[in-house]
């Protein structure tokens, strides 16, 4: 087997094949979409609102799809409720060593639609749709959308909410 | 259509390019119409998914290139999974618009060329990068996500799923081009390693490498070269929020075969349908005439990237109504006469009363044959074709996944979680 640093030969094999590797550094904007991520980092979700079709977007878009019009930021609640979910023992190749994670997505009061997230902390097998749901917030930012994950809410013998300890960005 | 070629799907086939996979395939199909001249081809559609996996830009006119098809006109489609359907459509286009008489439609993907959670990675990043794909990089779970609330809103089960699995991977065994034919149980399904709840390993198709072309002609010219041409009679196509998350929930679109009153409590389409799909069905079958799917069509060829999403498209297509896939396919309406799946009699529990209502990918699907993307629109159409000419046989070498004269079948290619979905129905001429 020859080494360069281009790569590596298989010699004699038919059909040759060789190693090859492509790495780009992006300069991705979030553009229209940046309060939303300066928003997390500062503990706040940020959905969008669109006053001529009253409907409230819980992933924020800056354009309303339905009337074509400019949306107004708001701010939504820090608590919502499981729609679906699903716990993940395999996944792409950058998020392999962080399996099994869960998936949710997250319906909020007042909001028309959801919002895509981790769930962190209980046991696979005990998610449930429409359990009750709160967002905890990675400090410091990252400046991702996994910035924000939820954790159930307990609620103690005297019916007030109590969420879960906060996490740091290792134990996600 | 008067001519369709296809390669094996394979994992890898690391002594041919995506160039010679397509020659083969356009070769294959050039053999089957004698009378038909590569020189009366006046143009093409190339496809494939992603530049990511050939690390060639223009790929698709190396193809151009390779099969001798210059200086004739071309271009590339892509649209994620639905990409050789949307192929197949654009020929169809350039071909009833009077633009050319006869169009070749090629598409292939060689996803071999990484390994297959870099091929995962390169699938998810047609999901919306900012909020979508970096939770996971993965679309296992984004139709986990939908299967799960499918089964919460319709009581859809595990075992459900897993019939589709068991019925795909045995029609296979009768299809020498399939990747990945099996005999299983739904046992074996159930209890093959989770990839992500409750999809697991078994209820997921397979990463492949191949080719599929479809040669489109108007009538005259397929008169002149095809004995037993194909009609395209049905076009239909629609699209759905790039994020599962902006999905509305709202009314059904109803097919001739519905009432307002079936679905009076259910928000629509949510997470747990397509209502590109419904859209897509809907044009196809008004252009075709058709009021009634089950009825009028002979049998299906489905995108079932996942068992679940095959369960999603019966209803989506109206063969029953929403809700009641899972019970579609326990009953047996979509498996194929005169196989034996295992599923009933001594080591089975399953009833399956009404087998061969209407057949479901008779060739494997997805889930059996594998998903070379570009290529896998364009395979349905290349085996609806042979249907159709009741030449099932002569390719596959038996009769098992003939189905009985048909008239009429339909393809349906899709993309994402629903993002872009064609309908093509095909008919006997």
């Amino acid at each position: 087997m020859h080494r360069t640093a281009g790569g590596t030969f298989n010699g004699g094999s038919d059909p040759l094949i060789i190693r090859d590797y492509y790495e780009i550094e992006y300069r991705h904007s979030y553009a229209q979409d940046s309060p939303f991520f300066t928003g997390i980092a500062q503990g706040k979700l940020l959905g969008t609102e669109c006053k001529r079709c009253i409907f409230r977007f819980a992933t924020p878009r800056l354009h309303c799809n339905r009337c074509g019009r400019r949306t107004r930021w708001f701010e939504l609640p820090l608590e919502g409720n499981i729609h679906t979910f699903t716990t993940c023992y395999q996944a792409g190749e950058l998020f392999r060593n962080e399996t099994p994670f869960s998936l949710i997505l997250v319906e909020f009061k007042g909001a028309d639609t959801l919002f895509l997230s981790r769930l962190v902390g209980p046991e696979p097998g005990t998610i449930r749709i429409g359990m009750a749901v709160t967002a905890r917030f990675v400090t410091p930012p990252q400046f991702r959308i996994t910035d924000v994950y939820f954790v159930p809410v307990h609620r103690s013998t005297r019916g007030n909410r109590v969420p879960r300890a906060s996490l740091t960005k290792n134990e996600l | 259509m008067i001519a369709g070629g296809i390669t094996k799907f394979k994992k890898a086939h690391p002594d041919k390019d995506y160039r010679l996979l397509v020659k083969e395939a356009f070769d294959f199909a050039l053999a089957d119409v004698p009378r038909l001249k590569r020189e009366q081809i006046d143009g093409s559609v190339g496809s494939y998914f992603s530049d990511h996996f050939t690390r060639q830009l223009q790929a698709a006119s190396m193809v151009q290139d390779y099969l001798g098809l210059c200086p004739r006109p071309s271009r590339r489609v892509e649209g994620g999974g639905a990409t050789g359907g949307l192929c197949l459509q654009s020929a169809w286009e350039a071909v009833a618009s009077g633009r050319m008489s006869i169009c070749l439609a090629f598409g292939f993907e060689t996803m071999s060329r990484v390994n297959t959670w870099k091929g995962n990675d390169f699938i998810a990043l047609a999901s919306d990068t900012n909020f979508d794909y970096p939770l996971g990089g993965f679309y296992t779970a984004y139709y986990a996500m939908m299967i799960t609330r499918h089964m919460h809103e319709f009581g859809t089960t595990r075992e459900q799923m897993a019939m589709v699995s068991v019925k795909n991977h045995r029609n296979a065994i009768y299809n020498p081009y399939a990747q990945k034919p099996s005999r299983l149980t739904v046992e074996d399904v159930r209890n093959s390693p989770m990839v992500a709840t409750p999809i697991t390993l078994l209820d997921i198709c397979t990463m492949s490498d191949g080719a599929a072309v479809a040669i489109l002609a108007d009538e005259a010219a397929a008169e002149a070269v095809c004995d037993r041409p194909v009609a395209i009679t049905g076009i239909g196509a629609g699209t759905d929020t790039m994020r599962l998350a902006d999905r509305p929930r709202e009314k059904v679109p109803l097919l001739p075969n519905e009432r307002a009153g079936d679905y009076r409590k259910l928000k629509y389409p949510g997470v747990h349908s397509c209502r590109g799909g419904r859209v897509a069905a809907r044009q196809a079958y008004r252009m075709a005439g058709l009021s009634d799917p089950v009825e009028e069509l002979d049998f299906v060829e489905l995108h079932d990237a996942y068992t679940s999403s095959e369960i999603q498209t019966y209803e989506d297509l109206g063969l029953c109504r929403y809700g009641e896939g899972g019970r579609f396919v326990e009953e047996g309406n979509p498996f194929m006469p005169g196989i034996d799946y295992g599923l009933t009699g001594a080591n089975g529990r399953f009833p399956l009363t009404k087998v061969g209502t209407l057949p479901v990918n008779p060739s494997g699907g997805l889930l059996a044959c594998g998903h070379s993307i570009g290529a896998t629109g364009l395979m349905q159409s290349v085996f609806a074709f042979w249907q159709l000419q009741g030449r099932i046989k002569n390719h596959l070498g038996s009769a098992s996944l003939q189905v009985k004269n048909p008239k009429r079948g339909l393809i349906h290619s899709h993309a994402g979680t629903g993002t872009y979905i064609t309908v093509t129905i095909m008919e006997k001429t």
